[in-house]
């Protein structure tokens, strides 16, 4: 092929269940990742509004919780043991169902294709099933809550012997910790299956003149964490499938003989690690991380240089930034495990590499704050989010320069300083990635603007809520207010810290209201809100080429052919202050 | 935003753009998703990231399999049914009578495609009942999955294997009914190559885990 040439359009199927429900069509599997995380997200938050009422109000009856937890809320106050298991759900569909699932699956799905200028990913069959199987995960884990005894309360990093030695740990350790287990294998299986299509789609689909170092930084960011869901899915599936065997085959991977649990001595086990269960488990858990906040910076770097109206400062070091990024999240599983018992070398060396991590990401950072400088700032809400991303981004990632050092962590990381920083870092910083996302790509994916004043709204409660619920925990975590209680009411020194707690829970209330108005912006917008033009944000990249929303194959049967980088903006001497990867090589010869 | 109205999309499209230089870089040098080629080369790609992600799979698993023999004084030798020899010859054979009829095809020899290939899938199931019948006997000697560590792990290293292998048994069995039926054309060549590549590495990764049974096990 040598010039863009019109090929026969194709057409999406016509029935609703094949366009809608089982489409091979990247743009709806994103929109159905989008929306499954949608629900996980508000049923996330709602558990952790259920945790922070429960922790002011440990003895506090509430009629309706009595309702819905005859047995684990009888008489309307929670027990601990429930306190425990909304904690386990609430991080686990926050990471697995949200955080895993929006940036990448979700806003990956439906934009890589496009702007790598390819008709759908390589190979929507498997795309298709991959977004099912999610689902399916999905509603496994989901039936833990209605099993007899519950969900499990083992916390979303499922250490054993709590969550290998069944039923007598607790409730919501028998079938609930299974379903779990079930749920975590099916979900990694679906992750397999998706990073295959994103790797295989960005090494072999992308149009001609796409050279790799032409691609936008979103799909640098989703190629990267493709590569580190591959392989750290892969293990996690391994480490999971021995942990349900020593629930449901007498195994002993992870647990040790003799354990008291519950007044009772544990005998049909031997010899295993629960040691063991962590490094596997972290393994996966720290490039977990940079899954959740990889394509947030992807989307952050896209949108700060449109936003600016300049080039993003320094592309190829930012690409080099997340490559090493990707290979150091590989190397630092260790720094979660400082308090587990391990040889002080090898605690150095994990600090070490933990550190040598910060160096990519100040270099992300300064080339942010390079962008913005000197730029024609138009601050749209899509901005605002991206703005916060890199305000977020910078608090978290301080209080983890803290916690890298064995030292330090060893007094911190059973405290809230520790709920702090990877809520700040991991949890609302890549849900601020998202939001900008959607801002900046609704237009596309619906053809209509979303509402910017209360977008603007929105934003500010968020901004404002998420500091004032997460910056008190850093304090309470220096003042030893230790993580995972249900309730401070018992001890001395932490009755004293109770009225932080009860500012951060009115925090999180407003805050958990205020995203009722992202709700009604996304919905009413989609159906009211104003017509999109086809570039709406004056953006380089491909997806601003086709009709909002795309055709089925994107590109309506033309290839495009690309001439110049994701990032040309206030080129001298242009006649616009951005030139399209596909204008013509003579708008400007380099590129 | 707040853009100057001449500045807009559409003025600065026009003229239509003139053919582009041929690019030789690496990728994104055309073919796109509109050619067999492309579609030949993500399969490939999709293979190799498959195959990546096995092997996370089985190393994860090893590396629990050293940890756990080592930390603990509780690893009992297990003696392995001498069965698997046999079906480590028959999983050989069946990769060796693969690659055969691959090369009969290349040859444009059709019929001797169709014998190979139909004997190595016939091979391939052998294997996977060899492997039922080791685990009938062992369990018949009273070694279960909870008796020892050496077994849990052997249970679950050739469980896993299985499951690859069951993919890879459909796989032929997919590429044979083709081939039977003569709708073996150019673009099942691919389906063709990937099922072999496929195969030849989950017959590698039961050498691998013989020497790991065997030395360690």
């Amino acid at each position: 092929m040598s010039s863009p040439s019109a090929h026969t359009a194709q057409h999406a199927p016509h029935g609703f269940i094949r366009k809608y429900i089982f489409s091979l069509d990247h743009k709806v599997i994103g929109l159905q990742y989008y929306f499954l995380g949608l629900f996980s997200v508000f049923l996330g938050m709602s558990l952790s509004l259920l945790m922070r009422y429960h922790m002011v109000n440990p003895n506090v009856a509430v009629s309706w919780f009595g309702k819905l937890w005859p047995t684990a809320a009888a008489g309307g106050v929670m027990t601990p043991e429930l306190y425990l298991s909304l904690m386990t759900m609430h991080g686990t569909i926050m990471v697995f169902f949200v955080l895993t699932t929006v940036p990448q699956s979700g806003f990956g799905n439906y934009f890589l294709p496009i702007q790598i200028g390819a008709e759908d990913m390589a190979f929507p069959v498997l795309n298709m099933m991959s977004f099912w199987t999610t689902f399916l995960a999905l509603i496994v884990m989901v039936a833990a809550f209605f099993v007899q005894g519950g969900a499990p309360l083992s916390g979303w990093t499922a250490y054993p012997p709590l969550s290998g030695a069944g039923r007598i740990t607790g409730p919501g350790e028998g079938m609930g910790q299974n379903l779990w287990l079930v749920s975590i294998a099916i979900f990694c299986g679906a992750s397999l299956m998706g990073a295959i299509n994103f790797i295989a789609t960005t090494v072999d689909l992308r149009c001609q003149g796409m050279r790799l170092m032409r691609m936008p930084l979103t799909c640098w960011t989703w190629l990267v964490t493709a590569i580190l869901g591959l392989l750290g899915f892969a293990v996690l599936l391994a480490a999971g499938v021995l942990l349900l065997l020593d629930r449901v085959a007498g195994t002993s991977f992870f647990l040790p003989a003799g354990l008291m649990i519950n007044d009772q001595i544990l005998v049909s086990h031997k010899g295993g690690s629960p040691l063991l269960w962590q490094h596997l488990f972290w393994f996966f858990g720290h490039p977990e991380v940079y899954i959740a906040i990889l394509p947030g910076m992807g989307i952050t770097s896209q949108l700060l240089a449109t936003f600016s109206r300049k080039p993003i400062f320094g592309y190829k070091a930012m690409v080099y930034a997340i490559l090493s990024i990707g290979f150091l999240g590989f190397l630092v599983w260790g720094h979660h495990m400082f308090m587990s018992g391990m040889n002080p070398y090898s605690a150095m060396a994990f600090s070490v590499l933990t550190m040598a991590i910060g160096v990519p990401s100040a270099i992300k950072t300064f080339n942010w704050i390079g962008t913005l400088w000197g730029g024609k700032i138009h601050f749209d809400t899509a901005m605002l989010f991206a703005l916060g991303f890199v305000s977020l981004f910078v608090t978290g990632g301080v209080s983890g320069i803290f916690l890298g050092q064995p030292a330090l962590d060893l007094y911190f990381h059973d405290t809230y300083f520790v709920v702090g920083h990877f809520h700040m870092i991991m949890g609302v910083a890549a849900i601020f990635g998202m939001f900008a996302a959607t801002f900046y790509w609704f237009p596309k994916m619906f053809g209509r603007m979303m509402n910017e004043t209360l977008g603007k709204i929105h934003f500010y409660l968020t901004f404002i809520g998420v500091y004032a619920i997460f910056t008190p925990m850093h304090y309470l975590g220096i003042a030893g207010n230790p993580r995972r209680y249900s309730a401070f009411t018992d001890v001395e020194y932490l009755g004293k810290l109770i009225p932080v707690h009860q500012f951060m829970s009115w925090a999180a209330y407003v805050t958990a209201t205020a995203q009722i108005i992202f709700l009604v912006n996304l919905f009413w917008s989609m159906r009211k809100g104003k017509p999109a033009p086809i570039n709406p944000w004056h953006a380089t990249s491909l997806e601003w080429t086709v009709p909002s929303p795309p055709p089925h194959d994107n590109f309506a049967g033309v290839h495009p052919v690309v001439h110049h980088g994701p990032y040309e903006y206030s080129v001298p001497g242009a006649v616009a202050d951005f030139i399209m990867q596909t204008d013509p090589a003579s708008v400007r010869s380099e590129g | 935003m707040g853009m100057p109205a001449s500045l807009t999309h559409d003025t600065i499209h026009r003229p239509p753009p003139p053919p582009p230089p041929i690019d030789h870089g690496w990728g994104g040098g055309g073919g796109g998703s509109d050619g067999r080629g492309a579609d030949r080369r993500a399969s490939f790609t999709g293979l190799f990231v498959l195959l990546a992600a096995s092997t996370m799979v089985f190393a994860a698993f090893t590396s629990a399999f050293v940890v756990r023999r080592g930390l603990s004084d509780d690893w009992a030798s297990m003696s392995k049914p001498p069965i698997l020899f046999v079906n480590t010859v028959v999983l050989l054979v069946s990769s060796f009578l693969l690659d055969l009829s691959r090369r009969a095809l290349k040859a444009g020899d059709r019929s001797k495609f169709n014998l190979w290939w139909t004997a190595a899938t016939g091979l391939g199931i052998l294997f996977l009942l060899g492997q039922a019948v080791a685990w009938r006997q062992l369990s018949a000697a009273g070694v279960y999955m909870a008796t020892n560590p050496s077994s849990s792990f052997f249970y679950v290293l050739t469980a896993a294997h299985a499951f690859h292998l069951l993919g890879g048994v459909s796989a032929l069995v997919y590429v044979d009914v083709q081939a039977l039926r003569l709708r073996l054309g150019p673009a099942k060549r691919t389906a063709i190559d990937v099922t072999a590549i496929f195969w030849h590495f989950l017959d590698g990764l039961w050498v691998y885990l013989m020497v790991l049974f065997y030395v360690w096990g």
